[in-house]
């Protein structure tokens, strides 16, 4: 009873730690149809640059959360603007090796220099204890991650379905050309997803370092993880890529707790087995 | 992606007969000419014939069916396992027969790869094959009496080729047996992209629909090329096995796959000339910058990627022959 208390919150906390890096690559992935594997860096970006916060220049944690999501903002904007501008609506391989080669790049020059070890972000001690609700208790950063998901998914739902820009977003996304015609700004508003998605990306890294600790190859490691949830969630689709995260984030909790030496080798065939049942997404129903 | 001039097929039979002989020829050429200006450096010759199996099995996926993957050196890491296996474990050390052991482990991989990634399109396509080279990777991971696990897996002494030849310290054996395999599959390939089936493939990536509205299965098409592709990666698997006498876990890495399909790209897709030409370049790169400054090697790879898709999107092959081409045009 307990393991499986254990298993459904470290579930919980992780799933919404995926929902907050990957979101934001689903919805541009929607909008712009650009497969994306470099997301992951920028997420890993976001890590690095909190913990230097941290670590070296003695900010506080709030202040380290800013500052990781501004810098990886700034990092990534001329990184779209040089680079991305040019595989909008190329064949998807270009757009894999494009976006491919990006991520090697920023996996050498992370390494090169902050070095091959672990990074770790210190929580502020308002995070570090654990919160008793009464039968039993949760560690508080656990509880700081699955609130940050919630916001985030909250923040999105209202941004995308309840503001004009939601509007602009929703056509451009189901007809760039058309919403174009009609007098929306696409760039502007590719612009801004794209700025919004990096910064979640971001911010997932930094609060989910805990779960995911940053180091060189983390853009690697998970690219797998933040992809499968964009397939599988449908692109574009808040709803969707909460499912597939949760569904994602118990699969591989639940791996790593009941069978720690073989958790990742389950965790991959869970990945085949969802996109095996669902090529098109939960959304699109199942394939022929 | 247009194919080749010299791969269209049938109708300029004779003259593409001929550019077949030159290529094979001038493939002879090379093969001597690396001999003789690296007699001390074979292994890496070798190796790079090896690696080259390897991305002509990505370019028969990627470049003919366009098909892509991130996951094909779980193809080459099969056989490579499969050779080494049956040599550690079974005692089957004669080199032929480890090669066949090699085909025999690619093939079983690639049609269990095929049948998997083929079941999506576009992006969880991608995300299959990413999820499939994992899977690989963390079954040699644990199965570690049989593989070896992170140590690799040792004991691997090939006998002597042909009861004849023994696999000598300075790898000149490897190198002339690598050489002949790489001709010989060469040979083949040529043969299997010119032929019927090979055209229904390139078919299968121009336009997939209307190859079904002529009757052809697209799926049971492209399953049977993915286990020919799996045929050519374990040749290749079996190949580094049997030269370098140990298979490690990075011959089943993710890492591998994508420089595989970087090599592929950087060459020219949809080309065997392309595929080998990528190889060769990335690999001597590889060898020198990694010589040079291997901290900055990832980067460079990742740099040379963004720089060959801005500016040689056809790879460097394509676009010197389309350079060709217009040179020709232009002269009457």
């Amino acid at each position: 009873m307990n393991t499986i208390f254990s298993i459904g919150v470290d579930a919980l906390a992780y799933g919404m730690v995926l929902f907050v890096i990957s979101i934001g690559l689903s919805v541009t992935m929607g909008l712009m149809r650009v497969v994306n594997l470099a997301h992951g860096a920028f997420a890993m970006i976001g890590g690095y640059i909190a913990s230097y916060a941290a670590q070296s220049l003695g900010l506080g944690y709030a202040a380290a959360v800013l500052l990781a999501v501004a810098g990886t903002i700034i990092i990534a904007i001329p990184i779209e603007r040089v680079l991305y501008r040019r595989i909008y609506g190329q064949p998807e391989l270009t757009q894999v090796l494009m976006t491919i080669g990006v991520t090697f790049m920023i996996i050498g020059i992370a390494n090169y220099v902050f070095g091959p070890t672990l990074k770790t972000i210190p929580l502020p001690d308002e995070l570090r204890g654990s919160v008793n609700l009464g039968f039993r208790s949760i560690a508080t950063h656990r509880v700081f991650a699955i609130v940050c998901g919630l916001i985030v998914a909250a923040a999105l739902w209202y941004a995308i379905e309840k503001t004009a820009f939601g509007i602009k977003l929703r056509a451009a996304v189901d007809n760039a050309a058309m919403a174009a015609a009609l007098g929306v700004r696409t760039e502007v508003v590719y612009a801004v997803s794209f700025a919004v998605a990096v910064g979640l990306a971001a911010l997932g890294g930094v609060v989910g370092a805990e779960l995911l600790p940053v180091e060189p190859y983390y853009a690697l490691r998970y690219m797998v993880t933040f992809l499968v949830v964009v397939s599988v969630g449908g692109a574009g689709s808040i709803p969707g890529a909460l499912v597939a995260c949760l569904l994602l984030g118990a699969i591989d909790t639940a791996g790593r707790y009941l069978m720690p030496e073989f958790g990742e080798f389950f965790f991959y065939l869970a990945v085949i087995a969802i996109v095996w049942v669902f090529p098109r997404g939960l959304a699109g129903g199942r394939g022929a | 992606m247009s194919p080749a001039l010299d791969e269209m097929p049938l109708a300029k039979g004779s003259r593409s007969l001929r550019s077949d002989l030159i290529g094979i020829a001038a493939l002879l050429a090379l093969a001597a000419l690396g001999f003789l200006l690296f007699p001390d450096n074979l292994a890496l010759l070798t190796r790079i014939i090896a690696i080259a199996l390897l991305v002509l099995s990505v370019d028969l996926v990627t470049g003919i069916c366009g098909v892509a993957t991130l996951g094909q050196a779980a193809l080459f890491g099969a056989g490579a396992y499969a050779a080494g296996i049956g040599a550690a474990h079974y005692g089957i050390t004669d080199p032929l027969l480890m090669v066949l052991a090699g085909i025999a482990g690619g093939a079983i991989a690639g049609l269990i790869c095929g049948i998997v990634i083929l079941r999506a399109h576009g992006l969880p396509q991608l995300v299959l094959s990413i999820a499939l080279i994992h899977l690989f990777h963390e079954l040699a991971n644990k199965t570690t009496s049989w593989t070896g696990g992170s140590d690799g897996l040792s004991g691997i002494s090939p006998g002597p080729l042909l009861d004849m030849f023994t696999f000598d310290l300075w790898g000149r054996t490897a190198y002339v047996f690598a050489v002949v395999l790489l001709i010989a599959v060469f040979i083949l390939l040529r043969i299997l992209v010119r032929s019927p089936f090979g055209m229904l493939c390139r078919g299968i990536r121009e336009d997939p629909v209307r190859v079904r509205a002529m009757g052809a299965s697209p799926h049971a098409t492209l399953v049977k090329m993915y286990v020919i592709s799996g045929a050519v990666a374990g040749v290749g698997g079996a190949l580094s096995a049997i030269t370098t006498q140990v298979v490690g876990l990075d011959s089943l890495s993710f890492t591998l796959s994508a420089e595989a399909l970087v090599m592929l790209v950087l060459g020219g897709a949809g080309s065997l000339y392309g595929a080998l030409a990528g190889t060769v370049i990335f690999m001597l790169f590889e060898d020198f910058v990694s010589a040079a400054n291997p901290f900055h090697w990832l980067t460079m790879v990742g740099a040379l990627l963004v720089a060959v898709v801005l500016f040689a999107p056809k790879g460097l092959y394509g676009t010197a022959e389309d350079l060709l081409l217009r040179w020709k045009g232009k002269a009457p």
